[in-house]
């Protein structure tokens, strides 16, 4: 009771605005991914330029800019893939060169979509291999494992499909099991890289269903990539808005409110941002 | 069929030498062929025909100090294990060109080493089509030494393994370390290549690995299963070709492939019929 007193105190002093979104229970900000002052290019092209950005713990940011952005390039510097050629990177207070616990993040990629869809594994088998990580290399997995999978499957709601190839699911059906993969072993950060390509409306629905269950019920930090603005501006919290440099990052509701000045800087042309009807 | 068992040694070598490739190539097939590499089991079989030749030569040439020809062919094949691995690396876009860069070096260096050790004499021929009635109790040892570190090695590296074959980029997150366990399992297969020569030949032992497989996933529904009816099938393959050979007095490499391919063809239309 105490502690939430003074969280309660330091939000009002820092943020006054804070109460506008009413999903945010986290009042108090504990920044979860710093990225400052961070560069990268390939050869001569620069593809990020000056990128100054915090993820706090709770957020649910929405990562939205044109195609060639380098927006998936920020979604591998932050998972370490890629290496900045300047300024730094801190995960959960440790800069990423130290960061060892990788099991805390979970990467939804975009090629989740394009897998191999003759590959004999039923979904169970695939979820279970989102454990290697946190279990560590060549360990066998124990009753809690088996346990963490079901229970993971039930989330997704994905049960009665357990014992089924993977190929035998729909679109979207699959989409839930690479989300329940990452899931699985329990991460406090969930990464989608353009989750929503190639998935039919009605999925599409229900995953960001999913999401917003994740972000709430189950207090995920989750960074949302996509090329969708208007389906994700409502869904989100916070938005960054990239082309090569951050263009905007702030709430979604600011962002709303000066959409179009943030866009037309971004993209350097006016667009359309498509409404999707609820 | 007992009774010949029962009585002849070389038919209890045949049996046992047969079962235990029927149980390890399928697994390293399994792999193979989820990972689209299967040709690569072709060109290590040439590899280790090299190899063979080298064994042969060097027999020929040193009668006081004979060696097992399958110990050097399969220090052969392991070689051109690591050098399919070196190879691909040279060809990011391209990998399965060391496939036939590594097959070709194999079968010319072969020639040429057969040429020298007089040709084709009868053990070669053995070597080039198995002849299972010739498996002697050492070889019996070394396939079943191949075996077990096989099993003991696949069982550890398992879900890695599975990892790796359902998406390479995601496995390298997890922090599987791909390069080493590529080349681990291409060691294992190029052992149970040289091993499983003996028994259906090098022209043939690369449809022991890839056969029984293609047959499993006609009908598998999970990935384990995909082993277990793949080592069903393989042991079907092998115990109906060694016992029909010995009553048709066929060959016996092909018998096995041939037992092979009708069951392949019985799961293709199994799956057509009743799916």
């Amino acid at each position: 009771m105490d502690k939430n007193h003074i969280h309660q105190h330091r939000n009002h002093t820092h943020q006054q605005d804070s109460r506008n979104y009413s999903n945010y229970e986290e009042d108090y900000k504990e920044p979860i991914i710093e990225l400052k002052n961070v560069s990268f290019s390939y050869g001569n092209r620069s593809v990020l330029h000056d990128i100054n950005l915090v993820v706090n713990k709770g957020d649910f940011l929405g990562v939205v800019g044109p195609n060639g952005s380098g927006k998936s390039s920020l979604l591998k510097i932050i998972l370490g893939i890629l290496k900045p050629q300047t300024g730094t990177v801190k995960i959960a207070n440790t800069l990423i060169t130290s960061f060892k616990q990788w099991h805390r993040i979970g990467y939804i990629s975009q090629k989740s979509n394009s897998f191999n869809s003759g590959f004999p594994a039923t979904v169970s088998e695939v979820i279970a291999l989102g454990l290697i990580s946190k279990r560590g290399l060549f360990r066998r997995l124990n009753k809690d494992d088996q346990q963490q999978v079901l229970d993971t499957i039930r989330l997704v709601d994905l049960e009665e499909y357990r014992h089924q190839l993977i190929g035998q699911l729909s679109g979207g059906q699959q989409q839930r099991v690479f989300i329940a993969k990452a899931l699985v072993a329990n991460p406090d950060i969930m990464i989608f890289d353009e989750p929503t390509v190639g998935v039919d409306a009605n999925s599409m629905e229900s995953f960001y269903q999913l999401l917003e269950d994740l972000h709430i019920k189950h207090n995920k930090t989750i960074i949302l990539v996509s090329h969708d603005i208007g389906a994700i501006s409502t869904r989100v919290n916070r938005i960054a808005c990239l082309n090569r440099e951050l263009h905007f990052h702030g709430d979604n509701t600011e962002f709303i409110e000066h959409q179009d000045e943030i866009l037309m800087r971004a993209y350097k042309h006016s667009i359309q941002v498509v409404e999707h009807a609820h | 069929m007992i009774e010949v068992l029962l009585n002849y040694g070389f038919m209890q070598r045949a049996v046992i030498a047969g079962m235990l490739i029927g149980i390890v190539a399928p697994v390293v097939g399994v792999f193979l062929v989820l990972r689209r590499l299967s040709l690569i089991a072709d060109a290590l079989s040439h590899v280790t025909l090299t190899g063979i030749a080298a064994g042969l030569l060097w027999n020929k040439w040193n009668p006081a100090m004979m060696i097992n020809p399958i110990a050097s062919g399969m220090a052969m094949s392991m070689l051109g294990a690591v050098m399919i691995e070196q190879v691909r690396k040279a060809y990011r876009f391209y990998q399965e060109l060391a496939i036939p860069i590594i097959l070709a070096t194999g079968i010319g260096l072969g020639v040429v080493l057969i040429s020298l050790a007089d040709g084709f004499n009868s053990d070669l021929i053995g070597y080039l089509f198995g002849s299972v009635v010739a498996v002697s109790s050492s070889d019996v040892w070394l396939i079943a030494v191949v075996t077990v570190i096989v099993l003991l090695a696949m069982a550890v590296m398992y879900r890695e393994m599975f990892y790796l074959a359902f998406d390479e980029e995601g496995a390298s997150l997890a922090g599987i370390p791909n390069r080493l366990l590529n080349l681990v399992f291409a060691l294992l297969v190029a052992a149970v290549i040289a091993v499983g020569m003996r028994v259906v030949g090098v022209l043939l032992i690369s449809s022991m690995i890839t056969l029984p497989v293609a047959a499993s996933l006609q009908v598998a529904k999970s990935f384990k299963q995909t082993f277990l009816y793949a080592m069903g099938f393989a042991q079907a393959a092998i115990l109906s070709g060694i016992m029909l050979a010995y009553y048709l007095d066929w060959a016996t490499g092909g018998t096995i492939v041939l037992a092979a391919v009708i069951i392949l063809l019985f799961t293709i239309v199994y799956r057509r019929v009743f799916r």
